[in-house]
């Protein structure tokens, strides 16, 4: 009897601990894009294939709403409470490894070979995180209209220059055709503006912040290309060439497809959308080069994974998987955005020779800038928003600028550098 | 019935401890009842109203971050020093070699930049940091007033004539709709549910609505100035005009809670007895002395009330500055809680969206108890 009990107890334990070793442990996964059917359904697609693929692990999503995701992350941290597998902003990136919210990944020798620059996550000399696609910005144009007034039409190898780019927007001002001559995109405000516009700024010759030691903005964005470049942002305003940041929503949407503008500084995410109004009449042109080369923002939303996980192999493995052309020409095809690798840009419908938005490929290959990698970033994009819409305003470019590199190196000084070397 | 003292033996332990044992029954259970009917309500306003004030309170103290790998320490009082410190200075013209002023090129006086003092001078230590808030000529001479915060002063300043603006003028037209919509006539509901319906919308929908009424191209205000003038009107970019956008966004605020307001007020009119009326009427009273010796007398908790509440209401203002110009254009529609959510959270510093909290919390304090003061009974 006795011995029946102990080998009863014995298999009882065998089963348990075999049960234990076969059941698979979860990772959860945290997405910002709640409420998008087609990028719910390929990121599940993913998912079921990675776990299908092996046995080890089953990834479980959890999605919300991109407005309150970086909320949810931060609070999900204080409380102890983070995901295995992390997605993260680009530019928020340097902030959360920071704080300690984020590890290194441990990708196979290799793996991100071929990936657009703007596509990895690197902070302090480690990649955080690696992106499934990457964004860029372009002049939209009708060729008709640039023929028309005889402009030339710019390359990649040949953008406009800065004084070019000026008269071109006078010339089309002058035709009276156009209530304004471009559209920068004022209504959009928040990160747009630094995204979009410190672009400009760089090629003056200028910066948010001094890239060698991440301390200071000072002499960087208030020095002599900083004030050339704020009076010449000012000046497009003055001239009334472009939209000021009252402009409203519904006309940045709709304005430059109307006729109402006759250049516009946008997205690749809004290229379909445009062609299907304009069709071949439009252009997707490169930025100007005001002297220091043509650059563009880089960095969208990226994978990595949390200083909290217990798994962190598996969330390796997953995003190993999950980084394969086919999936990022998927991620492509389905919302617009620009593929990582040329591998998968050419397995795309829209990225490969010939599709329709080829160019902006090679644009972000090109021209692509990370915006500043530090986690000060938060507060500095906020600055430099303000310092922009203040100067379009009419403030005084120099004194503007002055106050916005005050405020930016108080706040690394009361970071303690924001862990870079004082 | 039973009796008291056999309730008492059967009451719960903590019942029993509540009170004295001498106080009747009912009496106890009546300040049980209470206390078990506060309770809710209690809880709810001490986990979300009394803690997080407390904890701002203690954070403003501190340099506490959002985001940061750094322990949190104790700074004393500096987070108010760099909101709140101000200073008048006097520059001096430029002199050249000889001691004579020197001249710009079109005649005035050319002065030093004031950066060259508030930025790393030794000999004025104590402006540094600061910046111009505004100035004035004096003679030669040109006083600048110096401010650690140039905006967050900006955004008080505002909040305050927002605030001193909007409360006459809400308070005014609310008691105007409610006059007019406090009689017998057909209909009288449709039209106070009409000047209601603002009210239901949230102030999001309203102020992205108004955004468009407010464009300055082609939005409906300046199409219908334009059609009432014939076209001699000149379109005004009414939110993207350093001039207009404060007042623009005055009026908006009004349009869309004047209706709370006015059913408020007509509440109080309605407790205003006919008989009153009616012997004023005899008494030979027109219209207005009835309205200066009966309605407005009756009205005044009413009065006191709507004024408080808008008061309060006013200096909260954020959500339309958020969603119609996000302080700008050139700060003159920043205020003080879109600061504090720009700072604490957008800028990721804590501390200093709590220290501007915690001077909210003291302004509007004051101004209740003013208000309060002023509108006293008087016996």
């Amino acid at each position: 009897m006795k011995k029946a009990l102990s080998i009863s107890i014995l298999v009882i334990m065998l089963i348990t601990f075999s049960g234990l070793a076969s059941a698979q442990t979860e990772l959860s996964l945290w997405y910002h894009g709640a409420g998008n059917e087609t990028e719910r359904s390929i990121l599940l697609g993913i998912i079921d294939d990675f776990n299908a693929s092996q046995s080890d692990y089953t990834v479980v999503l959890e999605e919300f709403p991109q407005e309150s995701y970086n909320s949810s992350i931060v609070a999900a941290a204080l409380a102890g409470d983070l995901p295995d597998i992390i997605d993260v902003d680009g530019p928020v990136m340097p902030g959360w490894a920071w704080a300690g919210y984020m590890v290194p990944l441990q990708l196979s020798e290799g793996a991100l070979d071929g990936f657009l620059p703007g596509a990895i996550g690197e902070y302090n000399g480690e990649v955080y995180a690696v992106g499934l696609w990457d964004a860029a910005v372009s002049i939209y144009a009708r060729r008709s209209v640039l023929e028309a007034n005889m402009i030339r039409i710019p390359t990649l190898d040949d953008p406009w220059t800065g004084d070019e780019f000026d008269g071109i927007l006078e010339t089309l001002q002058a035709t009276g055709e156009f209530e304004y001559a471009l559209d920068l995109g004022m209504a959009w405000t928040g990160e747009w503006y630094p995204y979009a516009f410190s672009p400009f700024l760089q090629s003056f010759g200028g910066d948010m912040i001094d890239r060698s030691t991440y301390l200071t903005a000072e002499g960087v964005l208030n020095g002599d290309a900083g004030v050339a470049f704020g009076n010449w942002w000012q000046s497009l305003f003055e001239r009334g060439l472009a939209p000021g940041t009252s402009q409203d929503g519904a006309d940045r949407e709709t304005g430059f497809i109307d006729g109402k503008y006759a250049l516009q500084w946008n997205g690749n995410w809004a290229g379909i959308g445009a062609l299907e109004a304009v069709g071949d009449d439009l252009l997707f042109l490169p930025a100007p080069d005001f002297g220091s080369g043509s650059t563009i923002g880089a960095a969208s939303w990226q994978f990595g994974i949390s200083s909290s996980s217990e798994n962190k192999e598996g969330a390796n493995a997953f995003i190993e998987f999950a980084i394969q052309d086919e999936y990022l020409a998927a991620f492509s095809d389905g919302i617009g955005l620009i593929p990582a690798t040329a591998g998968a840009a050419e397995m795309s419908q829209h990225y490969s020779m010939g599709g329709a938005l080829e160019v902006y490929f090679g644009l972000s290959e090109a021209q692509a800038l990370v915006r500043p990698v530090t986690p000060g970033y938060a507060t500095l994009a906020l600055i430099f928003e303000k310092a922009l819409a203040d100067i379009a305003n009419g403030a005084d470019v120099q004194d503007t600028l002055d106050a916005a590199v005050d405020e930016i190196d108080q706040d690394i000084e009361d970071n303690m550098g924001y862990g870079f070397d004082m | 019935m039973i009796s008291a003292a056999t309730a008492r033996r059967n009451a719960p332990l903590w019942v029993r401890l509540l009170l004295p044992k001498d106080a009747p029954l009912y009496q106890r259970n009546d300040a049980v009842m209470g206390w078990l009917m506060a309770f809710p309500a209690l809880l709810v306003l001490t986990v979300f109203l009394v803690i997080p004030f407390l904890m701002a309170f203690v954070i403003s103290f501190t340099n506490q971050r959002l985001i940061s790998p750094n322990p949190a320490e104790w700074v004393g009082l500096r987070n108010f020093e760099r909101l709140l410190t101000i200073r008048p200075f006097t520059l001096e013209p430029e002199r050249d070699e000889s001691g004579a002023f020197v001249y710009d090129d079109d005649g005035s006086l050319s002065y030093p930049r004031l950066r060259n003092f508030t930025r790393n001078n030794p000999d004025y230590p104590d402006l540094d940091g600061l910046r111009e808030f505004t100035s004035w000529q004096a003679g030669e001479n040109r006083t600048v007033i110096l401010a650690a915060d140039v905006v967050f002063l900006r955004a008080l300043i505002n909040t305050l004539i927002f605030a001193a603006v909007i409360a006459p003028l809400q308070g005014g037209l609310a008691l105007l709709l409610a006059l007019l919509l406090n009689q017998a006539l057909p209909f009288i509901n449709v039209f106070r549910s009409i000047y209601f319906a603002p009210v239901v919308v949230s102030m999001v929908v309203v102020a992205l609505l108004w955004r468009f009424i407010y464009d300055g191209n082609n939005g409906l205000l300046n199409t219908i100035l334009g059609m009432i003038t014939f076209g001699s009107f000149q379109p005004v970019d009414w939110l993207g005009n350093p001039y207009t956008a404060m007042p623009a966004m005055i009026a908006m605020s009004a349009w869309q809670a004047v209706g709370f307001h006015m059913v408020i007020w007509l509440a109080g009119l309605q407790t205003i007895p006919v008989s009153l009326y009616e012997a004023a009427g005899l008494d030979g009273a027109g219209a207005w002395q009835k309205f200066r010796y009966v309605t407005w007398p009756g009205l005044r908790n009413t009065a006191v009330l709507v004024l408080i509440v808008i008061t309060i209401q006013a200096m909260g203002l954020f959500i339309q500055v958020d969603v119609m110009t996000r302080g700008g254009p050139l700060d003159t529609t920043q205020s003080v809680v879109y600061q504090a959510v720009q700072r604490g959270y957008g800028k990721q510093d804590m501390a200093e969206g709590a220290a501007i909290s915690v001077i909210l919390f003291v302004i509007v304090f004051t101004i209740a108890m003013v208000q309060r003061y002023l509108t006293r009974e008087r016996n």
